[in-house]
């Protein structure tokens, strides 16, 4: 274990593990039930693999009532739960904890309802972000939000972090796509938040479920919008002597009242990386290098080519090639889409991190991030989400050499701390999960971080679902409850009334 | 003593707020008091008015982020974005005309209280959507701030998004963070005529499911602004595509009888005579507005007018329905029993005298878990009850 410390387990429930499995097998019939190390094996990280802990026991539950009789059972047992999609959190999400029950739900793996009329479907949590994609698409339709582990991610998975992608620009985050909710909570209670219409009145706690990383309840059932494919895209790859002039590019492609579908952003280290693994045909010679998707209806697609090649050559840009059918579309993306196994091969590990700006800043941002790459003496790779200002540093390091991972993630924090001094924030689409938890009071205040921690005592007082992520310091309930209360006079000489 | 504070800034909201949590002395929350008839009504001796809460401190075109104060005249903002080709693409309602109050009042913050959003809805998402940030005074009496000023962002629970449509019961907001986009740079409006509900509602529901990109679907019964139905999709983004679309809808739909088209200007008129439900403003009964999945609001709708004396006309596809009760009663078991018939959604009773509104319960009823849930989440931003009590629900 390196530098982001987890609650100690607590030796009772150790213990009481013995126990815990019996009551575990009630519920949950025949090989629902993990206990083995060897097969727990498989459950000890997610996709922020430097960090590794086995789970007290792995449960996969194949029904709602066997959710909500787990959880119940370990609430009036006092025991912590992590609840996990598909595993491929970035951000540690779903590391287990020693003493917690790893709560799987891939085996909610069903398409329930596809209704076309209503632009709907309602699946099982364990269903992948592409899956929802595959049972709709012959119809025309798709899912939009699309994070690129979108093979493999579940879409509960996908509430839990409020994942983004790609298009989200356009077509909006999870949050934006989401309908409703079925959910257990700790209780074991069974709550569906909105359906098929749009905007249920009361608290909008569906807002709160989207993005609460695993902390508030165990999403069962999903509702989500979607579309029908646009009749075309088509791709711009532009290159540019500086990230000034790529950045102020897409600056005017956004002023001139244009949201591409998707504008990604690579610096000069990603291009090369990136070229030679997959001889995508980008420039070598440019620091900075623009897709620019635009999708919709072919006349307009077309229309709007040709402004984003006018305003792509008034910012010096040297290279534009403009795809002329679907298969050099591809290309261009294919180089953007292999960047992190393109870093990965020209070093040993890498971290991706996540941070989101202004992006005016990028310039600055970039010049300080090389930097920051000299002192801890370490490369960076960056791709971008142009559009939106969600940068993705890969930090290059060889975890077999001693220190690189602490000079990496000590890297890492410096630029997440320097998103948010730029007036941006820790985390644009992978979470907080364990990896950024220590940098949130960078971020938030303590008062700020108090009422968020009030929100989880409304649904979890125990702190037993996914302890230890988020928040860098757990407060008890009855603590953040209390009020400073100062009984007085008016105190309003200042405030203007009537 | 009654008192009507008007604080200037967040600070002067904490020592308000936090004088009243200590006092147990409950404040009713407005802005500019446009929607106060919205929602159950609130009973306290003093009243938090933000209209001094006001002003823009930022606004940054090119990054599609704006950032103002609370108390900020809705219409302020959108002149502002307008003349930066921009807009608030949910296109926020103006409740004035269907409430018999001034048309054109209200602030930002009112807005996204009651989530307000306009027949763009369907495509771009509701007054929630576009909240990025948020500062805010708790029903503690404390300033906090969650969100960012960037247009992606998952950093720590979505509470601005959570505040939303919270009817101002668990914090007061002092200062928003919105994303705005592009303004499109013309409009038109597709019609069918002459088509009943169930027909019309059946086109709205084809046109949303195909690739034309439709920002605006409604239909207008006979008798609802006009003597013959109309069926209405709204085409919104560059000439050459609005044309290109409209010809794409005409292929679609031509089964369904002659089409019209309706240019910008009217187009523009018709879309905001739907999105302030003009045709039910200017008398006193009784309004719904109620969601359901867009294709059983016809059914709704139907089952409805056997049992009662009812206008009503439907917007989001069908899925939104403004019904006005023509008995002068609210009929909210009618109306209840009917919505869940069908499958189930929310019914909203949106104008009423104030002792009906404190009689029946004027959003929906939740199951008791969720109403139990609610009500801890309420405690937790505000354990005494300062903020607007009783607005949502009775006795919270």
């Amino acid at each position: 274990m390196t530098a982001i410390a987890m609650p100690a387990p607590d030796p009772e429930v150790l213990a009481r593990r013995q126990d815990i499995l019996k009551a575990l097998q009630a519920i949950v019939p025949g090989e629902g039930v993990i206990h083995d190390e060897r097969e727990m094996r498989a459950y000890e990280t997610d996709a922020l693999t430097a960090y590794r802990q086995l789970p007290l026991i792995v449960v996969l539950p194949e029904t709602v009532e066997q959710v909500s009789k787990i959880l119940k059972y370990c609430h009036q047992n006092d025991v912590k739960v992590v609840p996990r999609g598909a595993g491929t959190s970035l951000s540690g999400g779903a590391l287990p904890l020693e003493d917690g029950v790893l709560l799987s739900m891939m085996k909610f793996n069903r398409v329930l309802d596809i209704d076309y009329d209503n632009r709907a479907v309602v699946v099982q949590p364990g269903v992948t972000n592409l899956g929802i994609t595959r049972a709709v698409e012959h119809e025309g339709f798709y899912y939009a939000p699309d994070p690129s582990s979108q093979i493999a991610c579940s879409i509960g998975g996908n509430i839990a972090e409020n994942s983004g992608g790609v298009h989200c620009l356009k077509y909006g985050l999870t949050t934006n796509n989401v309908l409703g909710l079925e959910m257990v909570l700790i209780t074991g209670e069974v709550i569906r938040l909105g359906g098929k219409h749009l905007d249920s009145e009361g608290y909008d706690l569906l807002a709160l479920m989207t993005g609460s990383e695993g902390l508030l309840g165990v999403v069962t059932e999903v509702t989500v919008r979607i579309l029908q494919k646009p009749e075309t895209a088509r791709a711009l790859l532009i290159g540019f002597p500086s990230s000034e002039d790529g950045g102020r590019c897409v600056a005017d492609i956004i002023a001139a009242g244009i949201i591409p579908g998707g504008m990604e952003m690579m610096d000069k280290p990603a291009i090369h990386a990136a070229e030679d693994f997959v001889h995508a045909g980008y420039p070598r010679d440019v620091e900075a290098l623009l897709i620019v998707e635009l999708d919709g209806p072919e006349k307009e697609v077309d229309f709007l080519i040709g402004r984003v090649e006018e305003i792509a050559k008034a910012n010096k840009a040297s290279h534009i090639r403009i795809s002329q059918n679907e298969e050099e579309r591809m290309t261009f993306w294919a180089g953007r889409k292999a960047a992190f196994p393109a870093v990965g091969r020209i070093s040993p590990d890498y971290l991706c991190m996540d941070g989101t700006i202004p992006r005016r800043e990028l310039p600055r941002v970039l010049s300080r991030m090389r930097e920051l790459s000299d002192k801890h003496g370490l490369g960076v790779a960056n791709v971008f989400h142009a559009g939106d200002g969600n940068l993705h540093p890969l930090i290059l390091y060889d975890a077999n050499k001693p220190g690189e991972l602490d000079a990496a993630e000590a890297f890492g924090a410096d630029i997440l701390r320097l998103c948010v001094e730029v007036g941006g924030v820790l985390t644009g689409e992978h979470g907080v999960g364990i990896e950024k938890r220590d940098l949130m009071t960078d971020m938030f205040s303590e008062e700020d971080l108090k009422q968020q921690q009030r929100v989880k005592c409304a649904f979890d007082e125990k702190h037993l679902l996914n302890p230890g992520k988020v928040f860098p310091v757990l407060h008890r309930c009855a603590e953040l409850g209390k009020m400073h209360v100062h009984k007085g006079q008016l105190p309003f000489p200042d405030i203007p009334r009537f | 003593m009654d008192a009507t504070f008007k604080p200037q800034t967040a600070k002067d909201v904490e020592v308000a707020v936090k004088w009243a949590a200590a006092e147990d002395q409950p404040l009713e929350i407005v802005g500019q008091a446009s929607k106060r008839s919205l929602g159950r009504p609130v009973q306290t001796a003093h009243v938090l008015n933000l209209s001094k809460l006001s002003g823009i401190d930022s606004y940054e075109p090119a990054e599609l982020v704006l950032t103002v104060k609370a108390g900020t005249p809705i219409a302020e903002i959108e002149k502002l974005v307008d003349e930066n080709g921009q807009e608030l693409s949910f296109e926020p309602m103006d409740y004035g005309p269907l409430l018999n109050v001034d048309a054109g009042q209200g602030t930002v913050g009112g807005v996204l209280a009651a989530n307000l959003s306009g027949p763009r809805r369907l495509k771009a998402g509701a007054a929630r959507d576009h909240i990025l940030g948020m500062e805010a005074v708790s029903g503690r009496g404390e300033i906090f701030n969650s969100g960012g000023k960037v247009v992606k962002n998952v950093t720590g629970y979505d509470l601005p998004r959570a505040l939303c449509g919270a009817f101002g019961t668990l914090a007061v907001a002092t200062t928003v963070t919105l994303k705005v986009n592009p303004k499109p740079e013309t409009s038109a409006t597709f019609v069918l005529s002459g088509l009943g509900a169930a027909r019309g509602i059946n086109a709205l529901c084809k046109a949303m499911g195909s690739s034309a990109e439709v920002s605006g679907a409604a239909h207008l019964p006979a008798g609802i602004d006009g003597d013959i139905s109309r069926t209405l999709l709204r085409l919104e983004g560059f000439e050459t595509s609005v044309d290109y679309r409209f010809k794409t809808l005409e292929d679609l739909l031509k089964s369904y009888g002659p089409v019209t088209r309706i240019e910008e200007q009217d187009s523009r008129k018709l879309w905001q005579t739907v999105r302030d439900v003009r045709p039910f403003a200017g008398v006193d009964n009784p309004v719904w507005r109620i969601s359901v999945a867009p294709t059983v609001g016809p059914k709704l709708v139907e089952l409805l007018e056997k049992e009662l004396k009812i206008n009503a006309f439907f917007d989001w596809s069908g899925g939104l329905i403004w019904l006005m009760c023509l008995d002068g009663l609210v009929n909210d078991q009618h109306i209840r029993a009917a919505v869940d018939s069908v499958g189930g959604g929310h019914a909203t009773l949106v104008r009423a005298v104030p002792s009906i509104r404190s009689s029946v319960a004027v959003f929906q009823p939740q199951p008791a878990p969720l109403a139990a849930l609610s009500k801890r989440l309420k405690e937790q931003f505000d354990p005494k009850g300062v903020l607007n009590p009783g607005r949502l629900v009775m006795g919270v």
